[in-house]
């Protein structure tokens, strides 16, 4: 399954950090995302776009992940090439991630 | 128990306008608070001062406060924005005269200053935060430095009786905690409170991305109403949840999702937020949906704000030129990629570094690459993006050249080319001590 069937997302920006936020709908999802959606997995997805660390957060009392993206290609906000200088449709990227969907 | 109700009126500078009237006249606010400055507004603001010393304010300053003064009057409500942005002193001279145009006499007006910091960034011994080297080392390319200012002066400007309070980059959060702490009575060593304030504040402050803006997604989120839009209200009391709430009937949604979304937008780690006012703890925080269009959201707290200031650097950093052009129908991807091979050929010639040139096919890996890109079936149009960065404006204008010229030297059927130049201005960082930024606030009857 697509990650946008259980979760929703918002990202943002702090000159070439990135933050997207992954929150499940349903609390009892949380789990599930925490299992298959790990910074290693987010590298990978972002790996194009990522030339730094990945961080995840944990905030189980909203149901929720954020992760923070280091060195986002091409100088940051103010500086880049990019059509999308903010990263602001990164999140929309990351919820079209597929993640199993036969172990409940 | 005393609550107050605060109103997000502008989320930034080029925000609709309307929100904050139906606010400032059916919120039943005691403080609205119209947040417009963002990294390069502020160094664009800066280059507007150096030109004309009566100006560097917000360009929209006499619009939105013709918009709310009288209503703002009318009900009783405090307007505390950042619209001062390179010149609070002018923009309160500015304010005064319209007050007075608009008949509001006797308004008091307080400006906020201190927080330009460049001739002692540029004296002192300060390094760049992301690259480590001397601010100095930036010389003349240096347009403005900012330190990020908290909430404490605005409390000042609130106790000594003004209705309007225009600061410069006062921090976004402390617009909010500065009439919070002065309305609940908070000093500034109580931690939890001020990391409250600041959560209130942090979910205000882009106005309607916490009540349906930046969240819609038809068939999964769905929002009624994007375009009338209602801006948001915070009710905060001593202790308890704070509450976010916007006006009955207007357009959006306040929901828990609505709000989780806000309270991580533009966070790293949730449980330090480094504000002026507090370091601020949200990883314990609940959001609970109350009612319709009424969530509570509990447990933030906060510890002890650090002892320097960030600082925004603006500095000029070269142009970026750009050309676009479209291709339709059967093979238009092909002919994209040709034209875009063509352009970044004739740019790479005429001396452009590969790495300074970037083509884009709009439509397919403009926003994310071609990895990423997972089109199954070729799509009926594409649209060429060719940019890149350059010293001279001059030599920015080649890129739109370029790209115009393959109307006749280019691939079939090439249509609908645009061009533009822009001067870049870069935003870096810096840390001072925090006894380096006095500030000082002026007051102004109108």
């Amino acid at each position: 399954m697509k990650l946008w069937q259980i979760a929703h997302s918002r990202s943002g920006d702090k000159g070439t950090i990135s933050n997207i936020s992954l929150i499940a709908f349903r609390a009892e999802d949380y789990a599930r995302l925490t299992r298959h959606v790990t910074a290693v997995r987010v590298r990978e997805r972002f790996a194009g776009l990522v030339t730094g660390e990945v961080r995840r957060y944990e905030l189980p009392s909203i149901a929720a992940l954020n992760f923070v993206l280091h060195g986002m290609v091409d100088g940051g906000v103010t500086r880049t090439l990019a059509l999308d200088t903010h990263g602001k449709s990164l999140s929309s990227a990351l919820l079209d991630m597929e993640i199993p969907d036969d172990d409940d | 128990m005393k609550t107050v109700r605060i109103g997000s009126g502008a989320g930034f500078a080029g925000d609709r306008i309307e929100p904050a009237v139906e606010l400032a006249t059916h919120g039943s606010l005691d403080y609205l608070v119209l947040e417009c400055l963002a990294e390069r507004t502020i160094a664009l603001a800066q280059e507007a001062r150096a030109q004309d010393p009566s100006r560097g304010f917000d360009p929209m300053l006499e619009r939105r406060l013709e918009a709310v003064l009288p209503t703002c009057r009318e009900h009783g409500v405090t307007i505390v924005t950042n619209m001062g942005a390179a010149n609070p002193a002018s923009a309160g001279a500015r304010a005064r005269e319209l007050a007075r145009r608009l008949g509001c006499h006797g308004l008091t007006i307080a400006t906020v200053s201190g927080d330009d910091v460049y001739d002692v960034v540029m004296a002192g011994d300060f390094a760049i935060a992301e690259t480590g080297a001397p601010v100095s080392t930036l010389k003349d390319r240096l347009i403005s430095a900012n330190a990020y200012i908290g909430a404490e002066p605005i409390v000042e400007a609130l106790a000594k009786g003004a209705r309007l309070v225009i600061t410069g980059r006062a921090a976004d959060p402390s617009l909010f905690v500065g009439p919070l702490a002065y309305s609940l009575g908070w000093q500034f060593d109580a931690w939890p409170a001020l990391g409250r304030g600041t959560l209130a504040g942090h979910l205000l402050e882009c106005a309607g991305q916490v009540t349906g803006g930046y969240f819609a997604d038809p068939g999964r989120k769905d929002v009624a109403g994007l375009e009338r839009l209602g801006f948001p209200i915070a009710e905060v009391a001593d202790e308890g949840p704070i509450i976010i709430t916007k006006v009955s009937g207007s357009g959006g949604a306040v929901t828990a999702a609505t709000c989780k979304e806000q309270l991580l937008y533009e966070i790293h780690d949730p449980s330090a937020y480094i504000t002026p006012d507090t370091i601020a703890d949200f990883s314990q925080v609940t959001v609970t949906q109350v009612a319709d269009d009424r969530v509570a959201v509990d447990g933030a707290t906060g510890r002890a704000r650090p002892d320097t200031l960030k600082v925004s650097l603006g500095y000029r950093d070269g142009y970026i030129g750009e050309g676009q052009i479209s291709y339709a129908g059967s093979g238009a991807v092909g002919r994209a990629r040709l034209a875009a091979a063509v352009a970044r050929d004739r740019l790479e010639r005429s001396g452009i570094a590969p790495a300074d040139i970037r083509c884009d096919l709009i439509g397919i890996s403009a926003l994310h690459g071609e990895a990423m890109s997972t089109a199954v079936a070729e799509p009926y149009e594409v649209r060429v993006r060719v940019a890149a960065r350059t010293p001279s404006r001059e030599t920015a204008g080649r890129i739109g050249e370029e790209v115009e010229s393959l109307y006749t030297n280019g691939p079939a059927g090439g249509g609908g080319a645009t061009r533009s130049v822009r001067e870049v201005v870069a935003i870096a960082s810096t840390f001072i001590p925090r006894a380096l930024v006095p500030c000082t606030v002026q007051i102004e009857v109108a």
